[in-house]
C-alpha cells in the first residue's frame, strides 16, 4: 500500500469512525439505549459485525462494544520520514471503517432514512439465498460494485452494459463531484433491478456497506463458518465472492477507506483516476489497487485484477455451434470457400503474449473476407494467428491449445476443419456462408472456446486473420519456426533422460482398461499427446487424465519395464494387465483404446512386422485391412503381436525396439512413408541401413503374404536375417 | 595500517580513529597490525594443541610432518580445531538463553519482582508448544514453563521441542542424520569429547558432530533466548532509532550499555528514565541522561525501547575515545579486553557486571536478577557522579548519526503484511513466488579488522537489494547497514530494485529488516519456517529461494551460526577470512561441496562483497528454478 493510500485509508476510517461515533450519542439520546436497531429480513443481525465478531447486535447499546473495537482498530497516519510499516495499520483502519459504516447504516434505518431514493438498500436474506449461491457455485461469474460516477452518461452505460454481457451483476451507486452513476442510468432509461443484474444500493460511500454484507453472509450461510469465525470468512469472500470495486472519478479519503475494507475480503479495486497502485498480491488474490484509465479496457481489466472466470454460455456466430457438428463434412457441391490442402497456402498458429500486449476478445480481419472472393474462385490464402495470455500460460501449453483449434471450427454448423498446423484444411458451406458466416466469426469461436475450456490457464484471447497471400506467406516462416522448435523440444529427450512418464486415461470413457504410458521417446497411440504434452497437460488440471508416474525400479531394460510403471498401469487398468512393455510388441505389449494412428502387426513367415496407418483402405499383407485390424487390436487388451502406436513412434530410437526396431518393419503403404519422409530415411541411416525405406515393401510391391516375401528376399530385407521372432 | 579510509567506511569511526591516533591511543587495528603476519599454521587450522605431546603441526606443502605425535592427520587436526569453535559459540549463545530461562524462573518464584510477564500471548503459545495447559494461572503457566525450558538444557534423551517448529522434511532430514540435539548441554558436552585425544578421527563424523551441537544452539538455546526474552521484556514491535557515535549527546549523562544480554540493560533503561535519577544528573550539570548501546546489547534494547545505537563491535573503544562517556557497562561476549586499557585515558568507567566476566583491575558490581533494579540504578547513579569529571576539551562526538526502522520479528510480520484480521505471511510467499521478490539473504555477524569496518556488509547489501533480494540482518551486520542509511523505508527507493520497492512501498518496510541481536538469528530460522507452512515455496527450508552469510565475522558464535543454518538447509557463505580449514582440502570440499546433497545447505568463503552478492543471488535463482518459479519480475 503506497503511503499516500495508506494515509487517505487511515483518515478516512478516523472520519467514519467518528461519523458512527456522533450518530450513536445522537440516536441515543433521541429513541433511548434499548430502541431496537438492525435491518430488515435478515437473521444476521449486523452481519458484517456478526461475521468478524460474533456479536449479536439488537439494540442501541450493544453498539457501543463493536464501536469501541473499531476504535481499538484505528492506527496513527504514517509519518512524512522514517515511517513505520502500514499496510498491516491501513487493513486494520478498512475493518474499523466497514464496521462503523455498518453501524451508520443500520442508524439509518432506525432513523428512517434508508434505503434512499430509487435504491436497493440492504439486501436481504432472501436475495442472498435465492442469487447467493450462483455466486459461490460460478454461475454467476463475478460482482461489481461501483461508485462514483463515470465522466458521462455514455461511459456509464457502456461500463455496466460490458459487465452485464459477462453475467456478471453489478452494484451501483456512491458519487463523485456531485454525481452518481445511479442518476446517469436513470437518465439513460437503464433499467435496473435484480432481474437485470444492476442493483442501486444508494448515492453515498457509506452505503456501499450493503454488498459488502450481503458478500459476507455467504460464508455464514454457505461456507459452514460461525460468526466470529473472522479470519475464515474473510478467506472465504477472497477464494470463493469473486467480487470487486470499480471506482469511477476521484477518491476521497471515505472511498479509500471502504476499499481498504472491501480488499480485507479479498476484492481488489479499480480506479479510473490516476492513483498510486498496489499490485503486490497476498491479501488480494493479483493486485489490490490498480488504475485503468482507458474506460474500453476498463471491464476487462477488472475481470483479470479479480480473477474473475468469464464463461461465454453461447458462442455469438450466425450458424448453431455444438459438438454434434465436429464430424461434418463440407462436400464439393455445397462448397463456398476453402483454404489449405491443395487450394490455397493456410496455417494456424497459436502463440503466448505478456497480458498487456494483448486485448481480449479483440478480432481482426485483414485483407478481403469471403464475401470479396475473385470471380469463379472459391479459395483464398489464409493465416490464423492465435494470441493467448495468461498468468499461468507457458510455453509448453502452446501447442496443445493450438491443437483445438481443429475442434473448436468444426463445432461449427457447415464449417470443416482437418488437420493443423501449416497442413490445416477449412471449407466454409454455401448455407453457412448465406446465414451470414464470416471469417471473424473463427476468431469469435476460439475467443469463447478457449476461454470456456481453458480459464484454468487463459485469460486473454486476440486473434488476427489474414487473407492476403503475401501477409500469409510473410507470417509462414515464424510458425513454422515455432513448428520445428516444438517438434525439437521433444525430438532432444530421451526415456533415459527422465526419471518420470506420464499416464493417458483419457480415453477410459469408453476403453475403461486401457492406460497409455507416455515417454519422451514414445508419444501416445493417438499421435495428440507428446511427453511434453501430458506434462503441461497434469499442470493445467493436476487431477486430469495425465499423471506424473515416477518410473521407479528398472526390471526390464530391454523390454523396457519399470517397476512403478507397471504398478500404475495395473491399479489403472483395473487389475487387468499385470505388466507392460514400453519397448516390445511380443512380450506385454502396451494395450491401445481404440485412437491410434497405425497399427502393427507380426507376419510371421516375414520374420517382421507391417505397419498401417488409418487413411490406408486397401488391403494389406496380413490379409486385414485397418478396420479389420483395428477390431482385434483395440479395447485396452494386450495382443501380443498387435499394436497401436502413434506415427511419429516409427521413427523413434523405442520403436519395438527389443525386437530390433525398424529393421523388422516390412512392409507400409507408401502414403505412410512419405508422410515420415526425411525422418524415416535419417532413421534408417542411423540404423545402418540407409536404403532401408526402399526395402520396405508398399502395396504397389505386395499386398499378400506371398508377393511380400518375394519382394524381401528380392531386396535382401534385413527382417530376413535376424533371430525367429516366434 | 594508518589510512583511517582503509580501516572503515564510516566516516564517525574515521573521525575518531584520526583521534585515537593523534592521542596515541592504541586500537584493534593497530594491534592487528602488530600481529601480522598472523601465524599460516593457525589460519590452515594445521596447529594442533589438543594434548601436551604436542603442540604439533602439519606442513602444507606436504614436506615436513603430515601427522602429529598421536598420529592425527591434516583432516582430523582441521576438523577437532573448527568444530571446537562451534561448541564455544553454541555454549555462548546457549548460556546466554539458559540466564534467561533462570530469570523466568526466579520471576515466577516471586524471588525478583523487577520483572514480570510482558507478553502474556506469547507466553501460552510457548506454553502450548510443550504442552502445557493453557487455562491454568499465569503464574502456574510461567512456573511450568520455566522448569520445561531449563529442562531442555539438561535433556538427555529424544529430541529438543523447538526442532517441531521445523518443517517436517527437514526435521526428517535430521532424524535420518541422526544430528537432531538431544539436549542443548548435552551436544556441547558431547562435541567437546568428540574433540579429546584418541576420539574421533572422522572429520565428516566430527562435523556431523557439529552440526547437531550447532543446531542445538539455533533450534535450542538461541530460540530460548530470542522468544523468552520476548516474553519478559516484550515482544518488539516496528520502531525508531537512532545509529552512530553522534547518538551520544554532549550535554548529556551518556550511559553505554554494551555485551549481549538484554537483562540487564532492560534496568538501565528503565533506570535512565527515573526521575530522581534525571533529577541527580541535572543537578551535575547534566541536561538529563542518554543511553545508548554497542553492539548486540544494542540491537536488543533498540528493538524493544528504541534507544540508540552508538555503533557495532568495532566501535566499542571508539565509543570510549569520544571521551564523552560516563560510563560503559559491559556483561558478556564480544567486550575486547583492551577496553579496561582504553577506559584508563579517559574519565570513563568501564563496569563489568557479570560474574562469567571479569576484568583485572575493572571495578565489578554483580547484576543479580533479584537486586536487578537497584543495580542498575547504582551503575546509573556512578555515571552521574562521574560527568563531573569529563575533560570536556578532549570531547569529540562525531555529528553523524542515521535514523532506522528495527523491531522486526516473525510474529509482527504476520500483522504487517495482513493487518489483525488477515494475519499472514501470504504476501511475502506470492511476491517471492511471482518474482517481484527474487528471494531471501540473511546477512549476519560481525566486524573484523581485517576487514574495511562496514564496506563487506553495506557494499553487499546494496547490491543484493538491488537485485531484489529481500535483506533480513542482526547483529553488528544490521549496525552496519544502518549507519550507512540502508534501514530507513526511503532506502527502498533509493537503493533497491523495482520489485523489491513494489513490496517496500506496499508495506511501509525499509528493504533491510532488522531482527535483533545474534540469538534473534533464531528468528529467522522460526519465519523461514512460518514460509514453507504459507505453502507455495517448497517443503523443506532448503528449497525457499534464499541464501545467508557472514560477510565480517570473527566470532566462533558465527561459525555455530553458519553451522546450525547450514544444518537446516541454508547455502551460507562467509566473507573476511575463511575458515582455519583450508590446511585440508578433504575438510574444506566436505564443507563447501559434499554437504549440500547431506543437509541441503552448504558452505561458501567469498572474500569480495559483489562477488558475494553474485554467488548469492546465483544460488537464489538456482532455487526459483528448482521451484518452478518465474523469472524475476524486472530484471
Amino acid at each position: 500500500m503506497s503511503k499516500v493510500v495508506a494515509a487517505a485509508v487511515i483518515r478516512g476510517a478516523h472520519d467514519i469512525f467518528k461519523q458512527a461515533a456522533d450518530f450513536l450519542d445522537k440516536t441515543i439520546k433521541e429513541k433511548g439505549p434499548d430502541a431496537k436497531i438492525g435491518f430488515p429480513e435478515t437473521a444476521f443481525y449486523l452481519p458484517l459485525t456478526y461475521a468478524l465478531m460474533g456479536i449479536k447486535v439488537e439494540t442501541l447499546k450493544d453498539v457501543s462494544p463493536v464501536l469501541e473495537h473499531a476504535r481499538s482498530l484505528l492506527p496513527p497516519v504514517p509519518e512524512e520520514k522514517v515511517w513505520l510499516p502500514y499496510l498491516g495499520n491501513a487493513l486494520d483502519a478498512g475493518i474499523a471503517a466497514l464496521l462503523s459504516e455498518e453501524i451508520i447504516v443500520a442508524l439509518r434505518y432506525l432513523m428512517g432514512e434508508e434505503p434512499q431514493k430509487d435504491c436497493n438498500g440492504f439486501f436481504t436474506d432472501t436475495i442472498m439465498r435465492s442469487l447467493g449461491i450462483q455466486l459461490v457455485d460460478g454461475r454467476m461469474p463475478g460482482f461489481a460494485a461501483i461508485l462514483g460516477a463515470a465522466p458521462d452518461n455514455k461511459t456509464a452505460v457502456e461500463i455496466v452494459r460490458q459487465l452485464q454481457e459477462r453475467n456478471i451483476l453489478v452494484f451501483v451507486g456512491s458519487a463523485a463531484g456531485g454525481r452518481s452513476i445511479i442518476d446517469q442510468l436513470l437518465e439513460e432509461n437503464v433499467q435496473m433491478g435484480w432481474d437485470n443484474y444492476i442493483v442501486p444500493y444508494g448515492r453515498d460511500t457509506i452505503s456501499a456497506i450493503y454488498p459488502l454484507n450481503w458478500a459476507i453472509r455467504s460464508a455464514l450461510t454457505f461456507g459452514g463458518l460461525k460468526p466470529g469465525q473472522a479470519e475464515k470468512c474473510l478467506l472465504y469472500t477472497k477464494e470463493r465472492v469473486f467480487a470487486f470495486g470499480l471506482v469511477l472519478g476521484k477518491l476521497d479519503d471515505i472511498k479509500y477507506a471502504t476499499g481498504a475494507g472491501a480488499i480485507n475480503m479479498g476484492f481488489p479495486i479499480i480506479a479510473d483516476t490516476d492513483i498510486p497502485e498496489i499490485r503486490p498480491s497476498g491479501i488480494t488474490s493479483y493486485e489490490a489497487l490498480v488504475k485503468e484509465l482507458d474506460y474500453k479496457k476498463i471491464v476487462s481489466r477488472c475481470i483479470e485484477v479479480r480473477g474473475v472466470k468469464v464463461k461465454v454460455a453461447h458462442v455469438p456466430i450466425p450458424v448453431a455451434y455444438a459438438a454434434a457438428f465436429e464430424g461434418e463434412r463440407v462436400r464439393k457441391e455445397q462448397l463456398h470457400a476453402e483454404f489449405g490442402a491443395k487450394a490455397s497456402l493456410s496455417f494456424e498458429y497459436l502463440t503466448s503474449k505478456n497480458l498487456d500486449q494483448i486485448q481480449d476478445g479483440k478480432v481482426e480481419l485483414i485483407g478481403p473476407d469471403i464475401d470479396q472472393l475473385e470471380e469463379n474462385k472459391k479459395f483464398m490464402p489464409l493465416a490464423i494467428i492465435v494470441d493467448v495470455a495468461g498468468r499461468k500460460m507457458q510455453k509448453d501449453f502452446e501447442p496443445i491449445l493450438e491443437r483445438q483449434i481443429h475442434r473448436f471450427i468444426n463445432y461449427a454448423m457447415g464449417i470443416m476443419h482437418i488437420g493443423q498446423r501449416d497442413m490445416n484444411w477449412m471449407r466454409v458451406s454455401i448455407d453457412a456462408f448465406n446465414k451470414g458466416f464470416r471469417l471473424k466469426h473463427i476468431g469469435v469461436i476460439l475467443h469463447a472456446m478457449l476461454h470456456q475450456e481453458y480459464s484454468a490457464i487463459v485469460d486473454k484471447v486476440e486473434v488476427k486473420i489474414y487473407t492476403k497471400q503475401p501477409d500469409v506467406e510473410k507470417l509462414l516462416p515464424q510458425a513454422k519456426k515455432a513448428y520445428e522448435e516444438r517438434d525439437e523440444r521433444i525430438m532432444g529427450m530421451t526415456d533415459e533422460s527422465v526419471d518420470t512418464f506420464y499416464s493417458c486415461t483419457l480415453c477410459q470413457s469408453f476403453a475403461p482398461n486401457h492406460v497409455c504410458i507416455i515417454t519422451p521417446e514414445r508419444l501416445g497411440l493417438c499421435g495428440a499427446y507428446s511427453w511434453l504434452d501430458g506434462k503441461a497437460s497434469y499442470e493445467i488440471t493436476p487431477t486430469g487424465p495425465n499423471q506424473p508416474v515416477a518410473k521407479g525400479e528398472l526390471l526390464e531394460e530391454k523390454l523396457g519395464q519399470w517397476k512403478n510403471i507397471n504398478d500404475f498401469v495395473y491399479q489403472k487398468s483395473n487389475k487387468n494387465i499385470e505388466k507392460v512393455s514400453m519397448y516390445s510388441l511380443m512380450d506385454s505389449p502396451q494395450s491401445s483404446c481404440g485412437c491410434f494412428e497405425c497399427i502393427v502387426a507380426i507376419i510371421p513367415e516375414a520374420n517382421g512386422f507391417m505397419i498401417v496407418h488409418r487413411d490406408y483402405s486397401g488391403m494389406t499383407p496380413c490379409g486385414m485391412s485397418f478396420t479389420t485390424l483395428a477390431g482385434s487390436v483395440g479395447g485396452g487388451v494386450q495382443t501380443p503381436g498387435f499394436l497401436g502406436i502413434g506415427k511419429l513412434y516409427i521413427v523413434s530410437k523405442k520403436f519395438i525396439s527389443a525386437e530390433g526396431s525398424l529393421k523388422r518393419v516390412v512392409w507400409m503403404p507408401k502414403e505412410l512413408k512419405e508422410l515420415l519422409g526425411d525422418k524415416l530415411e535419417k532413421r534408417a541411416k542411423d540404423l545402418g541401413v540407409p536404403d532401408l525405406a526402399q526395402r520396405i515393401a508398399d502395396e504397389t510391391q505386395a499386398v499378400t503374404s506371398e508377393e511380400l516375401l518375394s519382394y524381401l528376399q528380392k531386396v535382401k530385407h534385413p527382417a530376413l536375417e535376424m533371430p525367429g521372432l516366434l | 595500517m594508518s589510512d583511517s579510509k582503509q580501516k572503515s567506511i564510516d566516516l564517525a569511526t574515521q573521525e575518531i580513529l584520526k583521534k585515537a591516533q593523534a592521542e596515541n591511543i592504541k586500537t584493534a587495528w593497530d594491534r592487528l597490525e602488530s600481529q601480522e603476519p598472523q601465524c599460516g599454521f593457525g589460519q590452515l587450522g594445521l596447529c594442533c594443541t589438543v594434548c601436551d605431546m604436542g603442540p604439533c603441526r602439519i606442513d602444507p606443502f606436504g614436506e615436513g610432518a603430515s601427522v602429529g605425535v598421536c598420529g592425527a592427520n591434516a583432516d582430523t587436526i582441521a576438523a577437532r580445531n573448527l568444530v571446537r569453535k562451534v561448541a564455544v559459540g553454541a555454549s555462548a549463545h546457549s548460556d546466554h538463553g539458559r540466564d534467561v530461562a533462570h530469570t523466568l524462573s526466579l520471576l515466577s518464584e516471586g524471588h525478583t519482582h523487577d520483572y514480570g510477564i510482558s507478553d502474556i500471548e506469547k507466553l501460552k503459545d510457548l506454553a502450548q508448544e510443550f504442552g502445557i495447559d493453557i487455562n491454568k494461572t499465569k503464574e502456574e503457566i510461567t512456573k511450568a514453563l520455566s522448569k520445561k525450558l531449563l529442562e531442555e538444557f539438561g535433556r538427555q534423551e529424544g529430541e529438543l521441542v523447538f526442532l517441531k517448529r521445523a518443517p517436517k522434511k527437514r526435521q526428517a532430514i535430521w532424524k535420518k542424520l541422526n544430528i537432531a540435539p538431544r539436549g542443548i548441554d548435552r551436544e556441547i558436552v558431547e562435541l567437546l569429547h568428540t574433540t579429546t585425544m584418541g576420539v574421533d578421527n572422522d572429520y565428516k563424523n566430527l562435523v556431523n558432530t557439529g552440526l547437531r551441537c550447532a543446531l542445538s544452539d539455533g533450534w535450542g538455546g538461541s530460540m530460548v533466548a530470542t522468544d523468552l526474552q520476548d516474553v519478559i521484556l516484550g515482544a518488539p514491535v516496528p520502531i525508531r532509532g537512532k545509529v552512530n557515535l553522534g547518538v551520544l549527546k554532549e550535554n548529556y549523562v551518556n550511559i553505554v550499555v554494551h555485551g549481549h544480554e538484554p537483562i540487564l540493560s532492560e534496568m538501565a533503561v528503565k533506570a535512565s528514565k527515573d526521575p530522581e535519577l534525571i533529577k541527580l544528573a541535572k543537578g551535575v550539570g547534566a541536561e538529563g541522561i542518554n543511553l545508548a548501546g554497542i553492539c548486540c546489547t544494542a540491537n536488543e534494547v533498540l528493538m524493544r525501547h528504541g534507544i540508540p545505537v552508538a555503533g557495532n563491535f568495532l566501535q566499542q573503544e571508539l565509543a570510549i575515545i569520544t571521551g564523552a562517556v560516563e560510563v560503559m557497562i559491559v556483561d558478556v561476549q564480544c567486550i575486547m579486553p583492551a577496553l579496561a586499557e582504553v577506559a584508563t585515558c579517559f574519565h570513563t568507567k568501564l563496569i563489568t557486571t557479570n560474574p562469567k566476566a571479569r576484568f583485572p583491575g575493572v571495578n565489578h558490581i554483580e547484576f543479580k536478577p533479584e537486586n536487578a533494579y537497584e543495580v542498575a540504578k547504582q551503575i546509573i547513579k556512578s555515571g552521574i557522579e562521574n560527568f563531573t569529571k569529563r575533560n570536556k576539551e578532549r570531547v569529540n562526538i562525531p555529528k553523524q548519526e542515521m535514523d532506522l526502522v528495527a523491531g522486526f520479528t516473525k510474529e509482527i510480520i504476520f500483522q504487517i503484511l495482513g493487518g489483525k484480521y488477515r494475519a499472514t505471511y501470504k504476501p511475502l510467499n506470492e511476491a517471492i513466488i511471482s518474482g517481484r521478490l527474487r528471494g531471501l539473504a540473511g546477512v549476519v555477524g560481525c566486524n573484523n579488522p581485517k576487514q574495511t569496518h562496514d564496506y563487506f556488509h553495506t557494499t553487499l547489501v546494496k547490491e543484493l537489494i538491488k537485485n531484489d533480494v529481500l535483506v533480513l540482518q542482526t547483529g553488528c551486520s544490521a549496525i552496519a547497514c544502518a549507519k550507512h542509511g540502508l534501514l530507513i523505508p526511503e532506502a527502498a527507493k533509493e537503493y533497491a530494485g523495482r520489485g523489491l520497492q513494489e513490496i517496500c512501498e506496499a508495506v511501509g518496510i525499509p528493504p533491510v529488516l532488522h531482527l535483533g541481536s545474534c540469538v534473534d538469528n533464531s528468528r529467522i530460522l522460526t519465519a523461514a519456517s512460518y514460509i514453507i507452512k504459507e505453502g507455495g515455496l517448497g517443503e523443506d527450508l532448503s528449497d525457499i529461494p534464499a541464501a545467508g552469510c557472514a560477510p565480517e565475522w570473527m566470532s566462533e558464535k558465527a561459525i555455530t551460526i553458519g553451522f546450525y543454518f547450514v544444518a537446516s538447509g541454508v547455502y551460507t557463505v562467509f566473507g573476511a577470512s575463511p575458515f582455519a580449514t583450508l590446511g585440508s582440502k578433504n575438510l574444506t570440499d566436505y564443507l563447501t561441496k559434499d554437504l549440500e546433497s547431506i543437509v541441503g545447505g552448504r558452505f561458501e568463503f567469498c572474500a569480495e562483497p559483489m562477488q558475494m552478492a553474485k554467488i548469492m543471488i546465483e544460488h537464489i535463482d538456482k532455487k526459483r528454478q528448482a521451484l518452478k518459479l518465474k523469472p524475476v519480475m524486472y530484471q
